[in-house]
């Protein structure tokens, strides 16, 4: 039934061996079939043709273990933080008892061992592991995460981030998942920090799942960066958005090593909205790869995505997006653009956006563009005295800029587009 | 001074400018006149610097300097200042932003302090009140949306705060209604100084009425045809260019 051939499938045997007794037994038994059925992604499955994890997953590093020493870890913002790290959740680390009113936090550790179904249910990803080998093995190999509930109706003034950092000096492979449940009406801003403390290779794969309920309004801003050329990390995102709810993603993707994220975005209900914005930074032989599908299950739901790339000397980014609406989904607005400036005649963009319409009444749209800096503005702006490297950037800044046009939060529009002004700066003349 | 020698330009395979032939003394406003296509555009670029022009012979001068060698921000930074015909939207970045870019670039180039913000602000705005351009525009991502009269509005603010030694006004009255043509006019004739000139590039002697010119050249064919005092202006007005064009006309 399960056929095991590489060294790398047996190290991932091994692996669920070591954790099928952490927890979600059956729910962590499910996923293994599934991700053994389909095996590591290769450049065969279309939705990884651009993506050859395979390849980089080769040789798998022994699943991380809790770092033992205390660490102080920069802010970046002004959020309520909690912290997993190194696979493991740190209450310690992580800012419990300033947790506003109508916020409920579990460790995943705690919660899979509890195993109580209805929280299972929430934990759950049947739907997308089917799918997606990453997400199966994500939820067969789960080692500890974070289950955040917010009550229903509950506006919460104070952000909340859910940071993910590796910091081990050993290579280490980790498994974390995250759950946000926002109750009917309940609105939030979510910050997803997936970070390096140190410089070795490590191999992460995350998942966070968020499940908004009827008239529930999130804004999520994920920022991601990595210090290690040969990282390697799949993140995947799973929004369920139900009834009149909305989702606005902003992401800053910041390219170390390898990097697919990965968004699954389901609008569950009529008149629900997604928003999924982002900025991809890549430069030396850093790969980021962003691949979404939003599926339109249900009539008048709109969907927006907007994402710029920008890549420098050997980089490559990936866009892949694709906007299902299924036949009931009538009055379906969908509009997907994908714009990427290449900085350098190395760099390497790929961008494929798609449509798959089953219904008839529906207005979708997308759009790819993949080129050089404007001639015109680079002149314009260089007539006024500014010199070309300085009116590049002001140029590479603005493009980016664009995917965070919508987000209201200033200390984290602030953040981002300072994050984005260093990489600038970092530029080679 | 600047001296525009022998001018010869091209684009691909084909000749644009064909041996052009101007001097512009300091304090002189000399305007240029000359049917759709003749070069007066491919003039200006190639004053402040576009790329995609191949001179293949000639000089420009700017104080006895050849420019035509320097990056166009050198060149703005010797005071080149050219108001587009066509000024380009530039939507991700901010027009204060870009201002404040702009205005330090240049002081920096001249060994000044940079401008401290409220400083800067004060100015941009000083200047913004007097050729009507709004608060809400200056909010704005640089051009973006505006119309083609807002557009060259903002250019002319951008030209009072950059102070050139040397402005070209690329059909600058094109888009703008009677107002503006007037506003943006006093803007420029207050610029007037015995250390500053102007090129004015115009098909019209309406601008020539607010901006009165010391000379006046007709541009046919690549190059300049005839030059005279303002009183050429209205014959121009009155005769059209057929003269010019000798063959080419037929
Ligand atoms: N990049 C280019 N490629 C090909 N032809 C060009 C290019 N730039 C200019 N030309 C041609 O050169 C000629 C001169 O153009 P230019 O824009 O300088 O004219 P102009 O005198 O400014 O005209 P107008 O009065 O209409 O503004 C035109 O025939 C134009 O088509
Ligand atoms: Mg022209």
């Amino acid at each position: 039934m399960i056929k095991l051939a590489t060294e790398a499938d047996a190290a991932f045997s091994s692996f669920f061996e070591e954790m099928k007794g952490q927890g979600a037994t059956g729910l962590r038994q499910a996923a293994w079939e599934a991700f053994a059925a389909k095996g590591l992604p290769n450049r065969r499955v279309e939705a990884w043709h651009y993506t050859d994890l395979k390849a980089a997953l080769g040789k798998p590093a022994p699943i991380a273990s809790a770092q033992a020493g205390m660490r102080e870890i920069a802010r970046a913002h002004d959020s309520v933080r909690l912290v997993t790290l190194d696979g493991v959740f740190r209450p310690d680390l992580s800012d419990l008892a300033l947790l506003p009113e109508g916020v409920k936090v579990q460790s995943l550790r705690e919660a899979l061992a509890q195993g109580a179904p209805g929280v299972m249910a929430l934990v759950a990803s049947a739907d997308v592991q089917a799918e997606d080998a990453m997400v199966a093995m994500n939820a067969a190999l789960m080692q500890d995460g974070v289950v955040l509930r917010i009550a229903a109706g509950v506006t919460l003034g104070q952000k909340i981030e859910l940071a993910t950092y590796v910091s081990s000096q050993d290579v280490q492979s980790s498994f974390t998942r995250a759950v946000v449940v926002l109750g009917k009406d309940a609105k939030a801003t979510i910050v997803e920090t997936a970070g390096a403390l140190t410089a070795a290779p490590a191999q992460d794969n995350q998942a966070l799942i968020l499940r908004l309920a009827a008239g529930a309004a999130l804004d999520l801003v994920t920022h991601v960066s990595g210090q290690s050329d040969k990282l390697v990390r799949v993140m995947s995102l799973l929004a369920h958005v139900d009834e009149g709810a909305s989702l606005s993603s902003y992401a800053l993707v910041e390219g170390a090593g390898l990097l697919r994220r990965q968004i699954f975005a389901r609008l569950n209900g009529e008149h629900s909205k997604v928003a999924l914005n982002g900025a991809t930074l890549a430069r030396g032989r850093q790969h980021a790869d962003t691949t979404l599908v939003v599926d339109h299950a249900f009539p008048n739901g709109q969907s927006r995505e907007r994402f710029r790339n920008i890549i420098d000397e050997q980089g490559t980014g990936v866009f892949q997006g694709k906007i299902v609406v299924r036949p009931h989904a009538q009055k379906t607005d969908g509009v997907m653009q994908s714009k990427a400036i290449l900085l350098s005649d190395q760099a390497t963009m790929n961008n494929k956006p798609e449509l798959e319409i089953f219904a008839d009444d529906v207005q979708c749209g997308h759009g790819a563009t993949c080129g050089r800096l404007d001639k015109d503005q680079l002149f314009y702006l260089m007539a006024r005295g500014i010199p070309r490297y300085e009116a590049e950037s002001l140029l590479i800044e603005g493009f980016a800029n664009e995917a965070f046009q919508g987000l209201e939060d200033e200390t984290l529009r602030g953040f981002l587009l300072g994050r984005i002004s260093s990489w600038l700066a970092a530029r080679s003349k | 001074m600047l001296e525009i020698k022998n001018l010869h330009v091209s684009v691909g395979d084909r000749e644009i400018l064909k041996g052009l032939t101007l001097t512009v003394k300091d304090g002189e406003v000399a305007a240029i006149m000359g049917p759709n296509g003749t070069g007066k555009s491919t003039l200006s670029y190639v004053i402040s610097g576009r790329e995609g022009y191949e001179v293949t012979q000639g000089e420009v001068l700017l104080d006895g300097e050849n420019i035509l060698e320097l990056e166009p921000h050198v060149r703005a930074a010797k005071g080149v200042f050219l108001a587009f015909q066509y000024p380009v939207e530039i939507p991700g970045v901010a027009t204060m932003t870009f201002l404040k870019a702009a205005m330090n670039a240049q002081r920096r180039s001249r060994g000044e302090e940079e401008l401290a913000t409220p400083e800067l602000m004060k100015r941009v705005k000083e200047a913004a009140a007097k050729l009507g351009v709004s608060q809400e525009m200056l909010r704005r991502p640089l051009n973006s949306g505006f119309s083609g009269g807002e557009k060259k509005r903002m250019d002319i603010l951008q030209m009072t705060l950059l102070q050139p030694r040397f402005g070209i006004l690329d059909e600058t009255d094109s888009g703008l209604d009677i107002d503006a043509l007037r506003v943006v006019s006093e803007g420029v004739n207050s610029l007037r100084a015995p250390n500053r000139s102007f090129l004015v590039i115009t098909h019209y002697q309406r601008l020539l009425d607010y901006i009165k010119p010391d000379t006046v050249h007709v541009m046919a064919k690549g190059a300049i045809q005839r030059s005279g005092g303002p009183e050429l202006a209205l014959e121009l007005e009155e005769r059209g260019y057929q003269e010019y064009l000798g063959e080419e006309a037929a």
